[in-house]
């Protein structure tokens, strides 16, 4: 760990050794990881990069923990796909689709899990543990069980179906809260006090476990071929993951990866029905008052984001934006991104691929920008939905009859190019 | 009145090592200035230089975000526990 000179104070700027620590005792504001670029610019290579393993800890030199066995499940590394049908649809040009959907456990939660819990087993933790709204809960669970720890989960009692599935057939503790994501959160940060045994992976852990999410950025410009995009689109929930990808754009300079410190703008893209940060971006404010969420997009439901002014900060300086979309634009995204590029996104995703239309409908971001938007979690995580909205084109009887007066007659244009042959 | 007022970790070298301590107030304000009388230090760990609620510090009456209610003036009727939690917590 020679790469990391301990923590710091982003708001005082006392510093701290790196143990499980995550706010300053002093004011409250979140430590940060101090890393001594000059030691990691000596040693970190594009070269030495490509010889790594497919996965985040390819990266290990600008993440907090260095193991050589590391608590994986192969997260990151996931494809950065050329969006050329998707961009058509918004009248952009050259976009990518950085999808997160193919992780372990089918969200970009894994790298920051994978982070996190490495670190507290060094740190001898025995028991992970975490607020969730879903897909962190999925990712605690099975990283837990892959590195032989205990688990315990904290999920809101309201969840998807299948998130709770895929966190309860790990084997771990799932306990569901009568309350909000934001109630849960606040229970968690209170247990954190009473069981100091217990790495939460988002209380104590924190510091670590963001630091994942700079991953995203390092892949995305290794796979631009070493360079950065114009413009990323990413969703705010607390706004750590627009955060630490602003960040991890910086990182890449700092090091010697890129050239120089890449100037990339940073847009924001939430639910309009918990909408803090986007709000408070509306209305040119740095107070981001809390809210009440009520959106189908439940992965990105915090009310009270922890990070929601760096997110906010890293938007403006950036010269990016926010948009904050409906939940009939977020079930559009969801199809859109479906029908255009086949990739399957639960409702977070809409989200980020409804900012994305609106944002390129606003003019802010531009047919001229290489713009990368990130798909952070997979459709079959949120299937519920979409109840409704997809299903058969027609139900029939199993006979060539039926088949002609249903589909061929009634709905053949369901099927583009399709010549109704006699 | 009397409160009980749970405290987090960050705060505990200040009430000798206690997570949850008793004082006497009738809103988060009035809480706030007690805990700092019975326990030096306190206050300047929870208000900015401007006298209100640090960006990073959350506080709870009956486990309602004061920000949702009417933030230090907030009043605590009886039974009601205070909760003091860092704001720089899950996602």
């Amino acid at each position: 760990m020679e790469h990391v000179s301990g923590l710091r104070c982003r708001e005082c700027g006392r510093s701290y050794p790196a143990q499980a620590l995550h706010v300053c005792d002093f004011c409250f504001g979140p430590l940060e990881v101090v890393y001594d670029y000059e030691r990691i610019a000596a040693s970190v290579s594009r070269e030495a990069i490509a010889r790594g393993p497919r996965s985040i800890w390819r990266y290990h030199d600008l993440l907090p923990v260095d193991d050589v066995v590391p608590v994986d499940l192969g997260a990151g590394f996931t494809p950065l796909t050329r969006a050329d049908r998707l961009a058509a649809e918004l009248g952009l040009g050259e976009l990518y689709i950085k999808n997160d959907t193919v992780n372990p456990t089918g969200s970009f939660k894994d790298r920051v899990v994978s982070v996190a819990l490495t670190k507290a087993r060094q740190l001898g933790f025995k028991v992970a543990a975490c607020a969730s709204t879903g897909n962190l809960a999925n990712a605690v669970a099975a990283h837990a069980a892959r590195a032989g720890m205990a688990s315990v989960v904290l999920i809101p009692e309201d969840l998807e179906q299948a998130k709770v599935t895929m966190t309860a057939v790990y084997g771990g503790v799932v306990v569901a809260v009568r309350g909000s994501y934001d109630d849960v959160n606040r229970l968690c940060a209170e247990l954190a006090s009473e069981h100091p045994l217990w790495a939460f992976v988002n209380v104590n852990i924190r510091t670590y476990y963001a630091e994942g999410s700079k991953t995203l950025a390092f892949e995305i410009a290794e796979q631009l071929g070493w360079s950065a995009p114009d413009h990323v689109v990413v969703p705010v929930a607390s706004g750590s993951q627009l955060t630490k990808v602003a960040k991890g754009f910086e990182e890449l300079g700092l090091v010697g990866l890129l050239p120089e410190v890449p100037r990339v703008r940073v847009s924001g893209a939430q639910a309009a029905g918990c909408a803090p940060v986007a709000t408070a971006f509306a209305e040119g404010t740095d107070a981001i008052r809390p809210v009440r969420p009520s959106t189908i997009a439940k992965s990105l439901a915090i009310g009270n984001p922890a990070d929601g002014w760096y997110a906010l900060q890293a938007v403006r300086q950036s010269g990016g934006a926010f948009a904050a979309v409906s939940d009939e634009e977020i079930l559009e995204g969801i199809k859109l991104l479906a029908r255009t590029e086949g990739i399957f996104t639960e409702t977070a995703g809409g989200v980020t691929i409804a900012a994305l239309a609106a944002l390129a409908a606003r003019g802010v971001i531009r047919s001229d920008e290489r713009v990368v938007v990130l798909v952070t979690g997979h459709g079959l995580k949120t299937v519920e939905a979409l109840a409704g909205a997809c299903g058969p084109s027609a139900t029939i009887d199993p006979t060539l009859q039926s088949f002609e007066r249903s589909v061929i007659d009634e709905a053949g244009s369901l099927i583009p190019g399709e010549e109704h042959v006699e | 009145m009397r409160v009980t007022v749970r405290v987090p970790t960050q705060l505990r070298s200040l009430t000798g090592g206690v997570g949850e301590v008793e004082v006497d107030g009738e809103t988060v304000g009035g809480i706030i200035k007690a805990l700092d009388e019975a326990h030096p230090g306190m206050a300047e760990r929870l208000l900015d230089e401007d006298g209100a609620l640090r960006r990073f510090v959350n506080v709870f009456v009956a486990d309602e975000d004061v920000r949702f209610l009417e933030g230090l003036d907030t009043p605590i009727r009886p039974g009601q526990v205070v909760s003091i939690v860092p704001a720089v917590a899950g996602g």
